[in-house]
């Protein structure tokens, strides 16, 4: 049992993290911010020379020909750079739709759940859009649209939406630990303390935990494996940030620290379809079907 | 990313089913949980029983995903556990094999790995929990023996074991790190005194152990004088990251069984139990998972001093296992009042969890500090 990512895997994460570093670092997320609902068409062309979008399409459609695992680690780092816009939809048209593997066409979807991302950007939509309200969206990096149409989930789109928020959730363990170990109070840094420093442990216990399910179902791609990774998550990004926020302090609860911003991206995630009830429903289930607690073992 | 077995790993993982379907049904009745003498008596056949199969050494020799697949398999083949046998194949043993002479370890060892004589653990003090270094049992030096005079708590087994690993003070005047000192005592020598502590579950699974004027020789000592506590923390963490993989298996068993339960008992419509329940299930799948990364991890690092995420693990296990048998309680109803029901006695043990082997306060300290790199301090 290898479990850990692979030479190969590692290589690809870190590709991806320098092409974030360099075409949209802290700088370029603040600018975003201050032009909300706009994307940058060349970053998105960018991506798709990299392959982004077409990592999973196979070799002789023009693809990258790579598997689930290596498309979650990518999604990691997208979480992680806290990247804008409607990621998930165009990788999953590759293939169906001309021009979203190449990073050519934005593609929006209406997810089961019943809200679209970046509609008005959007060259292409998946699904029926009928109907469409805007939201005033909470994240000013994602405008929202409810529809009236709802569907059910996608395991490959909950899968890599639990890799997103993992990005996200290891982001703000990141920023809590540098605020803990810079800040300074009473004289020593916020981080000598236990009430602090105990907030941070929390934070990495969920992020690695939720490592672990994620990659565990990138691997088995077993439905059961990708609820339980989706719910571990959605709360390691939350409740993260939500620490996060905390350890920040006054400045936490400020426009300008980009605390906001890893909660607000992390609470529309969990609206997606496949989160919350859904997937603890399909794991209760699983308790019944008689395999639920061994099978998967064997693995 | 691979979670499926190397060729040589699924050999191993046959044989040892097919081995296990044949060992098990010769196993005598387990003796009941009071019975100390029986308990050691089952425990020390057991370790027997795999010593003549060829697997008493598997926690010593084998690769740490080899002591997964062998941990996983005997407890769903519903294998005994190591029981009393902890102490010495886990961590008396590992330190005797890393720090010991040539001659104590073979004094020491084989016994262990037969089956025929069990250690228990004098480290912590009435006074030193979690502070473990400032442990004050105080040995002097008379001649070729160190007369020991103190008292350690905690002790599990102390009532049936031959030896134990015994932490003391040799050096008062020292930083309390460097004037500690290791040494294999027998139980049997005057002056030991065993008084078993009853646990909030009313059975009595470990004791007080006091010592007075207790003659060890210098011959017992392993590593230097004073170097007691580098001696200890070599083998502390030998067992971390795949201590609780049986647990786990068992869990994940456990859990189906409630779900069975609440279906029968009417309960699966309440859909708050229900979802409670299928949150655990997401929750002790992560618990597997994570318990494969680790043992990936210290594969990928081997040789190497094992990595602290046991910490991360040990921190959310304790709490999912407390949260189980909460929500065992609620599909019980008005049963889990009755201590003659199944998982009411496994909750109470439960509470322990987060205490044992280093509190969760304790282990939020080690993450900050070891993984994160904040500060130390309090």
């Amino acid at each position: 049992m290898r479990f850990r990512p692979t030479d190969d895997q590692r290589a690809l994460r870190d590709g991806v993290r320098a092409l974030l570093a360099r075409r949209f670092d802290r700088e370029a997320l603040r600018a975003a911010v201050d032009r909300p609902g706009r994307l940058d068409r060349a970053l998105w062309r960018e991506l798709g020379a990299a392959g982004f979008f077409a990592l999973r399409l196979p070799e002789a459609d023009g693809g990258v020909g790579l598997g689930l695992p290596e498309a979650v680690l990518a999604f990691e780092e997208a979480g992680r750079a806290l990247l804008p816009g409607p990621l998930l939809a165009t990788h999953l048209a590759a293939g169906r739709v001309p021009g979203a593997a190449e990073g050519e066409t934005v593609v929006a979807a209406v997810d089961g759940g019943g809200l679209v991302e970046w509609l008005a950007q959007a060259d292409v939509v998946s699904g029926d859009a009928d109907g469409a309200v805007p939201l005033n969206s909470v994240d000013p990096l994602t405008p929202l649209h409810t529809v009236p149409a709802r569907g059910a989930a996608d395991p490959t789109a909950v899968l890599l939406t639990a890799a997103e928020q993992l990005g996200t959730a290891t982001r703000a363990c990141e920023l809590a630990v540098q605020h803990a170990r810079a800040r300074e109070q009473f004289g020593r840094p916020i981080g000598a303390f236990q009430a602090v420093k105990h907030l941070c442990a929390d934070l990495l216990v969920r992020v690695e935990t939720a490592r672990a399910a994620v990659y565990a179902a990138a691997v088995t791609a077993d439905p059961a494996d990708i609820a339980a990774a989706r719910l571990l998550a959605d709360e390691a990004a939350v409740r993260g940030a939500r620490d996060c926020l905390q350890v920040h302090g006054g400045m936490g609860f400020t426009w300008e620290a980009d605390v906001h911003l890893l909660l607000k991206r992390a609470w529309v995630r969990t609206r997606r379809a496949g989160g919350g009830t859904e997937s603890e429903e399909l794991l209760a289930r699983d308790l019944l079907s008689g395999t639920g607690g061994q099978r998967s073992c064997l693995r | 990313m691979d979670l499926s077995d190397s060729p040589e790993d699924a050999e191993f993982r046959a044989r040892l089913r097919e081995w296990l379907a044949k060992a098990l049904p010769a196993l005598p009745p387990k003796p009941s949980p009071d019975d100390w003498p029986g308990r050691r008596a089952y425990d020390l056949g057991w370790q027997r029983t795999l010593y003549e199969a060829g697997y008493a050494d598997v926690h010593w020799e084998a690769s740490p995903g080899v002591r997964l697949i062998f941990l996983e398999e005997t407890e769903k083949a519903g294998a005994p556990y190591v029981g009393a046998g902890f102490v010495g194949l886990l961590h008396a043993g590992p330190t005797i094999a890393a720090e010991g002479t040539a001659e104590q370890r073979a004094r020491w060892l084989p016994p262990v790995l037969r089956g025929e004589e069990v250690w228990c653990q004098g480290f912590s003090e009435p006074d030193a929990g979690s502070d473990l270094a400032a442990l004050r049992t105080r040995a002097r030096r008379d001649g070729d023996d160190y007369v020991v005079s103190g008292s350690k708590i905690w002790t599990s087994h102390a009532e049936v074991a031959d030896w134990c690993e015994l932490l003391v003070r040799t050096d008062p005047r020292a930083p309390k790190h460097r004037g500690i000192t290791w040494l294999a005592m027998p139980m049997d020598a005057p002056g030991v005194t065993v008084r078993p502590l009853r646990t909030l579950a009313g059975s009595a699974e470990f004791a007080e152990v006091f010592l007075d004027e207790v003659r060890v020789p210098v011959a017992n000592r392993v590593g230097a004088e004073n170097d007691g506590w580098r001696v200890t923390m070599v083998t502390l963490s030998f067992e971390r990251g795949t201590a609780f993989v049986g647990e786990v298996v068992a869990c994940r068993r456990v859990l189906g069984e409630l779900a069975v339960r609440a279906r029968r008992d009417g309960r699966w419509d309440d859909p708050v139990l229900r979802r409670r329940l299928g949150r655990l299930n997401a929750e002790f799948r992560a618990l597997w998972r994570l318990t494969q990364w680790n043992v990936s991890e210290a594969e990928a690092a081997r040789g190497g001093v094992p990595g602290v995420g046991g910490s991360v693990f040990k921190l959310r296990y304790s709490q999912a296992r407390q949260e189980l048998y909460d929500t065992a309680a609620e599909v019980l109803g008005d049963a889990a009042l009755d201590l003659d029901r199944p998982w009411v006695r496994d909750r109470l043990s439960s509470l322990s969890y987060t205490i044992a082997a280093g509190t969760s306060q304790i282990q939020r300290d080690i993450v900050a500090e070891r993984i994160l790199g904040l500060p130390k301090g309090r």
